[in-house]
């Protein structure tokens, strides 16, 4: 202990204050504040760059996910369209085809009753023409025969064979 | 730029290539009669001497001196300034007027005052006095020591790891305003300056209050660590472990926690809440020990003896090449010598590392635990 005490100088002591004291303040002045600046600033940097790059991720996933979105509803939409368009083309068919019936009831009907018509006037005419024919008949008969009763009521009688034939 | 540094760096080992010639002469002197500054080392006792020679600060710094065949002293080395607070006021004169004389027979005049080296100090002879007198503890009788600011062999290490460290630090600095990462030598500083920012400072002081300590805490990291680790190189400088470079250290961490203290802190230290009324002021007593003497003390102690110790141990394997040439002959002695040295070496070079991290660890846990808020405890 005594020889430790004998040992310490203070006169060492009091420069080596003097030149650690001067030390540190050139090393904090020149060395140590722009170095821990540089390095904080290069750290902030890179923390920086990571939540940028992350929130960069995020924001793609978030796109990404918009796309999905999208592109699902998009499908919903073809297949709801699609299925309208098929219910339409439905009922158009199913339309098309009442009216078609519709139609060709009515233009059968009006056939049938034209025909009905033609087959009445025809009736008609025929029933006039052999009016006319029995009445010229008559005439000739009229004109030919009327000497003899006999005759007379045999060409009655053959005519009206004849008649109820028609 | 890069041709300024270079043409710096030109002058730089010019001037210290002239400076070599004309002072780093070998410097011979005659024997005055007992030299005891370790001159030929053989027996276990001048061994010993040495290597306490070698641990003390030194008022020349000399690499390595020898005793030439026809017995003189050579020194390789070169003579510091001496600077000393005397009866007289201020002298000044160079070590050399010593001539590597330790233990007194060498009487310096200046200024009509008498000066002699004892034991790396320098000690100032009373008036009547021509020559040192001991008594049979050698201590001397009639001389006193001085006041001494020499540049010696501590300040000389002091100065120079000082400019070494701000030239480092000064040019990662500077990279940094030109590139977001440093080249070079650069790159190897950085991430240890990271390391006792993230490992030391941040995770003992706090998010809160670690930038305003961090710079303390860096400079004395590296101080320390280059210091300990140009203290295994041939210069052999012991600065950390000399006990005025260490107290001033740990001086330095007291006032900072101290000064940085929160009302809390020393509420804590001094009045104890939470504690019996009786018990308080015995608290404050062991409190205040604790803080201001027993704190500081384990920093200056630990770091002081950690590095000796490494310095008495290598030197002393080394030593086993004379202590043992007898029983081993000189190749046994010298090759256990060199592996055992070698290795303890190794593990000197941990501890350098070692040393600095715990001096600026606890420094960082002390000013941690002044600078906490209390208030989140109770």
């Amino acid at each position: 202990m005594e020889t430790l005490l004998n040992d310490f100088s203070p006169g060492l002591f009091a420069v080596t204050t003097i030149l650690l004291l001067a030390l540190i303040a050139l090393m904090v002045k020149f060395a140590w504040k722009p170095i821990l600046n540089s390095l904080e600033e290069r750290e902030s940097g890179i923390a920086n760059a990571l939540a940028a790059a992350e929130n960069a991720r995020k924001e793609m996933q978030n796109l990404q996910a918009d796309n999905e979105k999208l592109i699902k509803e998009a499908r919903a939409e073809r297949e709801s369209m699609m299925k309208e368009a098929r219910a339409i083309r439905d009922k158009m068919i199913a339309d098309a085809k009442e009216d078609a019936k519709e139609v060709t009831a009515g233009l059968i009907e009006k056939a049938q009753a034209s025909i009905e018509h033609e087959k009445q006037s025809a009736l008609a005419e025929i029933k006039k023409n052999v009016a006319e024919l029995s009445i010229g008949i008559a005439e000739s008969i009229l004109k030919k025969e009327l000497s003899s009763k006999k005759d007379q009521l045999e060409l009655v009688e053959g005519l009206l064979k004849d008649v109820t034939l028609n | 730029m890069k041709i300024a540094q270079k043409s710096i760096k030109f002058i730089l080992i010019v001037a210290l290539a002239l400076f070599t010639s004309v002072n780093y002469a070998v410097i011979s002197d005659q024997n005055h009669g007992n030299q005891n500054d370790g001159g030929r080392v053989n027996t276990k006792e001048e061994v010993e001497a040495y290597i306490l020679h070698h641990i003390k600060d030194s008022h020349d710094f000399s690499l390595f001196s020898y005793t030439s065949d026809e017995g003189e002293r050579k020194h390789i080395g070169f003579p510091l300034p001496v600077i000393i607070w005397t009866s007289e006021g201020l002298v000044t004169f160079m070590s050399s007027e010593f001539h590597h004389n330790d233990d007194g027979h060498v009487i310096v005049e200046k200024n009509g005052l008498k000066f002699a080296k004892i034991h790396s100090k320098i000690y100032e002879l009373n008036k009547e006095a021509s020559e040192v007198t001991f008594d049979e503890t050698h201590h001397a009788t009639n001389a006193h020591k001085v006041l001494d600011f020499s540049i010696t062999k501590s300040v000389v290490g002091v100065l120079f790891i000082g400019f070494l460290l701000l030239f480092w630090f000064s040019r990662l600095a500077k990279q940094y305003k030109t590139q977001k990462i440093p080249t070079g030598f650069a790159r190897v500083l950085e991430p240890l300056v990271l390391y006792v920012r993230d490992e030391i400072a941040k995770p003992n002081i706090g998010e809160k209050h670690y930038r305003r300590f961090t710079g303390y805490l860096l400079t004395v990291f590296f101080f320390i660590w280059t210091l300990n680790l140009s203290g295994l190189t041939p210069l052999g400088f012991n600065v950390t472990g000399q006990l005025a470079v260490t107290g001033c250290l740990a001086i330095f961490t007291l006032v900072i926690y101290s000064v940085s203290g929160t009302k809390g802190y020393w509420m804590h230290m001094i009045w104890m809440p939470g504690v019996p009324v009786l018990i308080r002021p015995v608290l404050a007593i062991i409190e205040l020990a604790g803080a201001l003497l027993i704190k500081p003390f384990s920093l200056l102690v630990r770091l002081f003896a950690n590095i000796s110790a490494g310095h008495i141990v290598v030197m002393s394997l080394i030593a086993i090449m004379f202590t043992l040439k007898e029983s081993l002959g000189v190749v046994g002695a010298t090759g256990l010598s060199l592996v055992l040295s070698f290795f303890i070496t190794l593990i000197e070079v941990l501890v350098a590392f070692l040393q600095a991290y715990i001096f600026t660890m606890l420094s960082a846990l002390f000013i941690g635990m002044a600078v906490e808020d209390h208030a989140e405890h109770h």
